[in-house]
């Protein structure tokens, strides 16, 4: 129990004194999950809208994919974008391994599914009414499209929030791909992971404390957004 | 109805009963060690050899030392067996541990990519090494993660005599702040690639990186020789004293955890500094090659 009290009593004042390190950590973990959410959305969102949107066959096949594809292991990214990136890989000499990039590349595919999937499910579930009224009023199909993803972008968003949610929180390809080094590819989770090897958990409670708290105001920020449109 | 399902619970409770006492009656020991005496294998063959003996059964928890000593101090285990020195006879001052128990030692060698852009091959001198890499700013990797060999690194960087960085991070303990340095030279994150992990992991990242490190050799020989795919990495700097690894064994003292089971402990700690643990440890080959040397019988 004493242990608990310490790192949480440590924890808060670390988080008062704006540690350095901890800042750092946190922008770090900010910045890769930041642009994996980002290139995940732009590559995600198209093509979950198209899958919903277009029929061609295999069009269910795809969805089963994708839906397996959710529940892919970090570990299982990470290994294997290790065999491409690694030295010894096929794209070793762009010397990417253990580097930021790296991680935003595990990352974006991890989640890529994720926005996809939960997209497409926005979208089916928009009345097949919409469609046919614009159709009806005249709209062309980029016209109808348009209509359709207006409606459907509350769903859009939960995509991106689910997809941020699970970069954030990720442990395994942030420390395969980015090898944990200090001030330089170091998140809030693999820091969480090394300071539990080392013993000393002030460090680690006073980050899950801040991740916790950004999660909670990302999600508020989300809230507002996802209340705005709603109106 | 009552009466039935109360006979089963009285004989379930005997059960369990019964059970613990088992697990009580056995000879079970908690020990946490660092992950280079599991990972050498050397734990493999002695654990074996002191069952035969004493009937003693180790559980093993392989951690950085840091960690060990951790779980030495919060009485998580009922013996450690470390390579800190300083810092083992610390935990025995401060009373966590009875006594500690030199063992053996193996030592740690600098490697580095072959074409050696820094110039340190065939130095003996451990600080000047780590100077020459600093000043040529080659990619270095270090464990970064408070282990014995991170310990044994930030006082060889303090040999150099270059400016360092220092970090000092306090905790709190039982409502007394202690203080955990964390000492580096300047270039932390650029060439300087603290990252916080184990030798294994470490050897492997230096390779992939072909950047200079400094393992325990035990660990490199068995990346080195054993591994269908080879590291790459070549030692360049060894023998200096300063490079030398000691390893002690120290029970957990029963005044401060009267839970622990020192008497096997004890026990333990004295087969190894025995002749007959000793000898195992002497004749412990990885791949052809003596790793540990012992220190109990030498004096």
């Amino acid at each position: 129990m004493n242990l608990l009290i310490d790192s949480f009593i440590s924890a808060i004042s670390l988080v008062i004194s704006m540690d350095k390190e901890m800042i750092n950590i946190v922008t770090v973990s900010l910045k890769v999950s930041g642009y994996s959410t980002l290139f995940a959305s732009l590559l995600g969102i198209p093509i979950g809208f198209l899958v919903a949107f277009e029929s061609f066959p295999g069009k269910r096949f795809m969805i089963t994919c994708l839906n397996t594809l959710l529940a892919v292991p970090t570990v299982v990214i990470g290994l294997f974008v290790y065999a491409f990136i690694s030295r010894r890989g096929v794209l070793g000499f762009f010397d990417l391994l253990y580097t930021q990039k790296a991680i935003v590349i595990g990352q974006t595919l991890l989640i890529l599914p994720v926005v996809a999937a939960f997209t497409i499910a926005a979208i089916s579930r928009i009345d097949q009414r919409y469609r046919k009224t614009a159709m009806t009023l005249g709209a062309n199909r980029l016209q109808t499209a348009f209509v359709i993803f207006r409606e459907a972008r509350y769903g859009v968003v939960a995509a991106v929030i689910a997809a941020y949610g699970r970069v954030i929180s990720e442990v395994g390809i942030s420390m395969m791909l980015g090898g944990n080094i200090r001030s330089f590819t170091r998140t809030m989770t693999t820091a969480m992971a090394l300071e539990y090897d080392k013993g000393t958990f002030t460090l680690a409670v006073a980050l899950g404390m801040v991740l916790l708290g950004l999660s909670f105001g990302m999600n508020l920020l989300f809230h507002l957004f996802q209340g705005r449109v709603r109106s | 109805m009552k009466q039935m399902s109360m006979r089963i619970i009285l004989v379930i409770l005997a059960f369990c009963f019964f059970c613990s006492n088992g697990l009580a009656a056995d000879k079970i020991i908690k020990m946490s060690t660092t992950t280079s005496t599991q990972a050498s294998g050397l734990l493999d063959v002695l654990l074996p050899e002191l069952e035969k003996d004493t009937g003693i059964r180790v559980k093993v928890i392989a951690k950085g030392t840091g960690a060990a000593i951790r779980d030495g101090m919060d009485g998580n285990v009922d013996v450690i067996f470390v390579h800190a020195k300083a810092r083992e006879e610390k935990f025995v001052h401060e009373g966590f541990g009875t006594k500690r128990y030199a063992v053996m030692h193996n030592d740690f060698v600098i490697l580095g990519p072959a074409k050696d852009s820094a110039g340190i091959n065939g130095l003996t001198n451990a600080a000047e090494a780590l100077k020459k890499i600093a000043g040529a700013k080659a990619a270095f990797v270090s464990r970064g993660d408070d282990s014995g060999t991170h310990t044994k690194e930030q006082a060889l960087w303090e040999y150099t005599g270059l400016p360092l960085e220092k970090k000092m991070q306090t905790i709190l303990k039982k409502g007394k702040k202690k203080e955990i340095s964390f000492i580096h030279p300047p270039g932390l994150g650029q060439w300087y690639l603290s990252i916080g992990q184990g030798m294994g992991k470490a050897l492997t990242f230096a390779d992939e990186k072909q950047a200079y490190i400094m393992a325990d050799r035990g660990t490199y020989i068995k990346y080195k020789f054993g591994r269908d795919v080879p590291i790459d990495l070549v030692v360049l700097c060894e023998g200096d004293p300063a490079l030398a690894n000691p390893y002690g064994v120290i029970p957990i003292n029963p005044k401060k955890h009267p839970h622990v089971k020192y008497d096997l402990s004890k026990t333990f700690a004295q087969w190894l500094v025995s002749k007959r643990g000793q000898t195992v440890i002497a004749n412990y080959r990885l791949l052809g090659k003596q790793l540990f040397y012992t220190d109990a019988l030498a004096r």
